[in-house]
């Protein structure tokens, strides 16, 4: 039997007083589309970091306490091969003032470091994902004239170059309009039909969680749902999920999966 | 002027100031970019509190600020790294308290410190053989530190996407710090305490402004910081100027050039 995509077994996170992620326990098979859903600050963010190995978030916040266990691909996150996993990052998080090509931005992701020069052959490999994701035109353009949907689709195009096996999406779709997020979708499931890649996406839009997701996780500090999409995304769970923010303990963990 | 430069004096001074200017405005661009250009400022003080140990204890003053400078410049790293209190708050802390040790070791010195003001405003003509040899090992060490720039570049772009590729991001932080504090020490001589920070902000922002790419900004900077020593140079030479105020003029000449040629 082949090792879960991801699995967690009470896995905690605790940012000083606050905690972010409580007994968490999924299993999440390879092959799978799995949305994750919750209100803001849930802690659906340090969820996909804690599967990159960035749990303990930087020194500056205080302590991290981590507890349980994580497994990648059946391994550790920080023994996991980083061509393994692509990550698309919530929108907020990069420098706009960084001087850089759109272009560079994917090499970077090849690379795993900043190219001082692009060779040919990077070039073409970059361009051909970006032309794969409708981003082709905007190669040579500065990162900080972007729009918020066409940096999404850049970032995407990173993320998908080294063909991981698992894709980690911070609300890809944040940003990106009606005819992108269409986009989106068919890009991300032809790349899993091509691949047979786990894709594990965040997003506050449940109906596309509905229509493209295989399963959806619904999160609020603990793990309150799990499952298709039509037996989770019903009304009782949303509103147990969604109801008690700030109250994580009094949440009943929901026993589906 | 062409006389002038068999000089050996004026080679050296030449020299140092080429090393100095294009090390200064290499590593600026991380500087600049990382918003840290408080970070020269703090640091030359740093130096300025070394250089008056020094002076007091009778020593080099070079061997005593080269600890002195590195040493606050990690800390002030490590301080930056473990709170939020955010890096001009850091720096400004270490800034303060190098300048209160300086003062308090001029003051401990007997005596007038006519040399102290060399240090001040720089003193290019004074530079020797020695400190030439200091600066040539540190532009080897760079140089040959050159594809860390890759790992710096990528970091300074976005932090969480350099470590989600498992780079050793705090490593290479206290590196660059390192490096920062040593060549600011070796700038000292060349341009002065006061305007060290020019010489690793100003090409920098210049180049900023002309780039559309990292790698181009990285390249633009380092033209600048060594191109703009020889005009610097020559005027200070036939106008009887400080070197350091004369180069940091012509820097800044281009910057307000470059502000209004971009596109
Ligand atoms: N490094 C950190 N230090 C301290 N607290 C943190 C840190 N990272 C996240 N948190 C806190 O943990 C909680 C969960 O954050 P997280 O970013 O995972 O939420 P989220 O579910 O992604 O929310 P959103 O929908 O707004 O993106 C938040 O309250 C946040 O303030
Ligand atoms: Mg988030």
């Amino acid at each position: 039997m082949t090792a879960a995509a991801v699995e967690m077994q009470q896995y905690s996170v605790r940012f000083g007083e606050f905690q972010a992620l409580q007994e968490v326990n999924l299993s999440l098979p390879q092959g799978a589309f799995v949305a994750i859903v919750g209100p803001n600050g849930a802690g659906k963010s340090t969820l996909l970091k804690a599967l990159l190995g960035l749990e303990r978030g930087s020194l500056r916040d205080g302590p991290t306490q981590v507890s349980g266990t994580v497994r990648v691909m059946g391994l550790p996150p920080r023994k996991v091969p980083p061509g393994w996993v692509g990550y698309v990052p919530q929108v907020k998080g990069f420098d706009r003032s960084f001087p850089a090509l759109a272009l560079e931005v994917v090499v970077s992701g090849l690379r795993r470091r900043w190219p001082f020069i692009i060779t040919a052959q990077e070039r073409k490999k970059a361009e051909a994902m970006l032309d794969k994701v409708g981003a082709l035109a905007l190669a040579s353009r500065r990162l900080g004239r972007l729009s918020g949907g066409e940096l999404q689709r850049v970032y995407l195009a990173r993320s998908l170059i080294r063909e991981p096996r698992l894709l980690l999406l911070d609300e890809p779709a944040t940003g990106v309009d009606v005819v992108g997020e269409a986009d989106l979708y068919r890009h991300l499931e032809a790349y899993q039909a091509e691949r047979g890649a786990t894709v594990l996406m965040i997003t506050h839009d449940w109906e596309a969680a509905q229509h493209h997701a295989s399963a959806v996780l619904v999160l609020n500090r603990r793990v309150v749902g799990y499952g298709p999409p039509e037996q989770v995304l019903c009304h009782e769970c949303l509103s147990q999920a969604f109801g008690h923010v700030g109250h994580g303990h009094n949440l009943v963990l929901g026993g589906r999966s | 002027m062409m006389e002038a430069l068999q000089l050996p004096f004026l080679q050296r001074a030449l020299l140092a100031g080429l090393l100095v200017g294009g090390l200064a405005s290499y590593l600026g661009v991380m500087v600049v970019q990382r918003r840290l250009s408080f970070l020269g400022d703090g640091l030359a003080h740093a130096a300025f509190a070394g250089v008056a140990l020094g002076l007091l204890l009778h020593e080099e003053p070079l061997w005593v600020a080269i600890p002195f400078a590195v040493g606050v410049s990690l800390a002030i790293t490590w301080v930056r790294e473990r709170s939020n209190l955010g890096d001009d708050t850091a720096i400004g802390i270490f800034f303060a308290v190098s300048v209160a040790l300086g003062v308090l070791f001029m003051s401990l010195r007997q005596g007038f410190a006519p040399d102290a003001v060399a240090y001040l405003f720089g003193s290019i003509l004074t530079v020797t053989q020695t400190d030439l040899w200091v600066m040539g090992l540190i532009a080897l060490g760079v140089a040959l530190l050159a594809p860390v720039w890759s790992h710096w570049a990528y970091a300074t772009f976005d932090r969480e996407l350099a470590l989600a590729d498992r780079q050793p991001v705090l490593l290479y932080d206290y590196l660059l710090a390192g490096l920062i504090a040593l060549v600011v020490v070796v700038s000292v001589k060349v341009v002065g305490i006061v305007l060290i920070a020019a010489f690793i902000v100003i090409p920098a922002a210049t180049a900023r402004l002309l780039s559309r790419t990292f790698s181009a900004m990285t390249v633009i900077s380092v033209a600048i910081g060594v191109f703009s020593v020889i005009p610097g140079l020559a005027a200070a030479y036939l106008f009887d100027v400080p070197a350091g105020s004369a180069i940091v003029l012509v820097q800044a000449l281009l910057f307000a050039l470059a502000l209004t040629l971009r596109r």
